[in-house]
């Protein structure tokens, strides 16, 4: 990758994590889990994924979903560094018909699927990526799990059938950040060792680091050309950008004063420019 | 039992007419949108994959993912027919269902087999008799329980050329001899009107409530019939006439009484009170009340359950 690419995702990411931030005013977001995945969508939007808003209707086109939805606010926030909408639209979140709320729908541009029921996405991926196959169209799935969700059994009941029908165009990014909710995922039911599971299961399994945009960038150079429907567990950080809410399960969810807010993007802003 | 098999084997062909798999392989024919789902019930769609080919998914015992399947291929622009059986279907991947097709209104068109006491001897875990209640309450969830093969193939297609989600309760038995005298199945079809009792049925029933209204007439009641193969959205103005003609209304379902028929012609009667002339209709509910029927094969759960012709006419006169 070259160095102007990587400031160019790095100025985005930077944009987008702003963004987060102030959606944490008024009613509040989940600040931690959108922080998490934020480097995941700027990977997808800006490198990996054929989707923009020029293209949004062509069938060959890939999907991006997101099925930990409660994590919208780095969607919606990546979104308006895409261009799909002007970002100046989420300061009606959670206005009366604004549609933005705390989780994802399809009244937002660039949003194809709703999701908040976490281990439903999935499916509808998986649905998704079989037609796209069956319909010989050269576009791919690319979708967001967290980490916490592989406790729904049927994220593994839909996993059998991508492997039975060894959907290749489908890639799972696991955001794992190691915290559910309020506790680490390992204190709650364990889910290590995941690439076991998922290699048993008959996937690629490809680990890396869920935000360095560089390694990431090889992951899915990797997933690309895997014959067998590959996973990407993306290491990744709650709450990442903000050194004093990095890692900590109570700061999933957020609802923050303006002078709180303005407070946390200096600190995001001092932690950039180190 | 003539006319009625609960297999869910589609053999029973009218000389002008085809049966449900055929009707499915037709349509993928014209519309190469169409998908066939299934949870490995394949009883009725035996050879469908020969002629769907990538487009006929059997995912395994996994209602929910099957759901989950249907809605992204709809959310694609194509057509999804999920079949599968009722129980499993509406509850196990009742949230499915709700969230990924009923809450964007997707026309994903969901058929159970194996409904009410079409499930025999399975027992309570194979029996959905909740299902239409819990559909109905999916907003923009049109419902359907056909009466024969005919109605089974009319339901389907207008459930196919829907832009919304349906439910249809699988029954490919035979059509009555008698034919309706006036109506269709969205708005529900009149055998017979009577002034003393009109029956109101839904599914396989009108077979038994036929033959209650024989022995009813044979007591001298004027005695009429409503089928409805549609119960969603409700076929609010035949129930209303049937309130309007008869002293006492019968609603005869393979349902607990919350939630499907009963309900249906109870909320109508709510709505519509005052235009009901005094004194108002007895509405008399025949379906089940607070238990799982006994598992046993179809006729005998009809006799055990009350629900032969014989036992309905009995129960009727005596207001049971």
């Amino acid at each position: 990758m070259t160095n102007e690419r990587l400031k160019k995702l790095q100025k985005h990411a930077l944009a987008a994590r702003r963004t987060v931030i102030s959606m944490a005013t008024g009613g509040g977001c989940f600040v931690g889990a959108s922080l998490s995945c934020t480097d995941l969508f700027i990977s997808l939007y800006f490198s990996e994924a054929n989707i923009n808003p020029n293209n949004k209707k062509n069938p060959d086109r890939d999907y991006v979903l997101l099925s930990k939805g409660h994590a919208v606010p780095a969607w919606y926030a990546v979104l308006a560094e895409a261009g799909f909408f002007d970002r100046n639209l989420l300061k009606d979140y959670m206005k009366p018909g604004s549609h933005l709320y705390l989780h994802p729908n399809t009244h937002i541009p660039g949003i194809e699927f709703h999701a908040g029921s976490l281990g439903q996405t999935l499916a509808v991926a998986a649905g998704i990526a079989y037609d796209q196959k069956v319909s010989d169209n050269t576009g791919r799935v690319f979708v967001i799990l967290g980490d916490g969700e592989l406790n729904e059994g049927s994220i593994w009941e839909t996993l059998l059938f991508i492997a039975a029908k060894k959907l290749n165009n489908l890639v799972i990014i696991i955001d794992r950040n190691e915290l559910q909710a309020n506790f680490t995922t390992e204190e709650v039911i364990p889910i290590e060792p995941i690439p076991d599971k998922f290699t048993a299961f008959g996937f690629s399994c490809l680990e890396t680091d869920g935000h360095d945009f560089e390694k990431l960038e090889e992951a899915f150079a990797l997933a690309r050309g895997s014959e067998k429907p590959a996973v990407i567990i993306a290491k990744t950080v709650r709450g990442k950008g903000i050194p004093g809410i990095e890692r900590r399960a109570d700061k999933w969810f957020m609802q923050v004063t303006e002078h709180e807010r303005d407070q946390l993007i200096r600190e995001l802003e001092q932690q950039e420019s180190r | 039992m003539n006319g009625i098999s609960s297999s869910g084997n589609s053999n029973n062909r009218k000389a002008d007419n085809m049966t449900y798999e055929e009707l499915l392989a037709s349509e993928a024919n014209k519309n190469s949108n169409l998908y066939v789902l299934t949870a490995e019930n394949r009883a009725a769609i035996r050879n469908l994959h020969t002629v769907m080919k990538d487009r006929f998914i059997d995912v395994g015992i996994a209602e929910q993912t099957m759901i989950g399947l249907a809605a992204g291929l709809a959310a694609r622009g194509r057509r999804p027919v999920v079949h599968a059986l009722s129980a499993f279907l509406t509850m196990r991947a009742f949230e499915f269902i709700r969230s990924t097709a009923g809450l964007p209104n997707l026309p994903v068109v969901l058929v159970g087999a194996i409904p009410g006491f079409l499930s025999e001897a399975n027992g309570p875990t194979h029996q959905a008799i909740e299902d239409i209640a819990l559909m109905r309450m999916i907003p923009g969830m049109q419902v359907f329980a056909p009466s024969s093969n005919d109605e089974l193939l009319e339901s389907m297609r207008l459930a196919l050329a829907a832009d919304t989600p349906s439910y249809i309760r699988f029954f490919a038995g035979d059509a009555p001899l008698e034919k309706p005298i006036y109506g269709s199945v969205p708005e529900g079809c009149w055998y017979s009107e009577g002034t003393d009792i009109t029956l109101i049925t839904t599914g396989f029933l009108l077979h038994e409530t036929f033959k209650a209204k024989a022995l009813l007439e044979n007591t001298g009641k004027s005695v009429g019939i409503l089928s409805l193969p549609q119960l969603s959205p409700a076929p609010a103005k035949a129930v209303l006439k049937a309130l309007q003609s008869s002293k006492k209304i019968v609603a005869i379902e393979d349902h607990f009484e919350t939630g499907g028929l009963s309900s249906i012609v109870r909320e109508v009667f709510a709505e519509n009170s005052s235009l009901i002339k005094i004194p108002q209709p007895v509405i008399h509910c025949i379906s089940l009340k607070t238990k799982w029927f006994e598992p046993l094969l179809l006729p005998d759960v009809l006799e055990h359950e009350g629900f032969t012709g014989k036992k309905l006419a009995e129960r009727i006169l005596k207001n049971e």
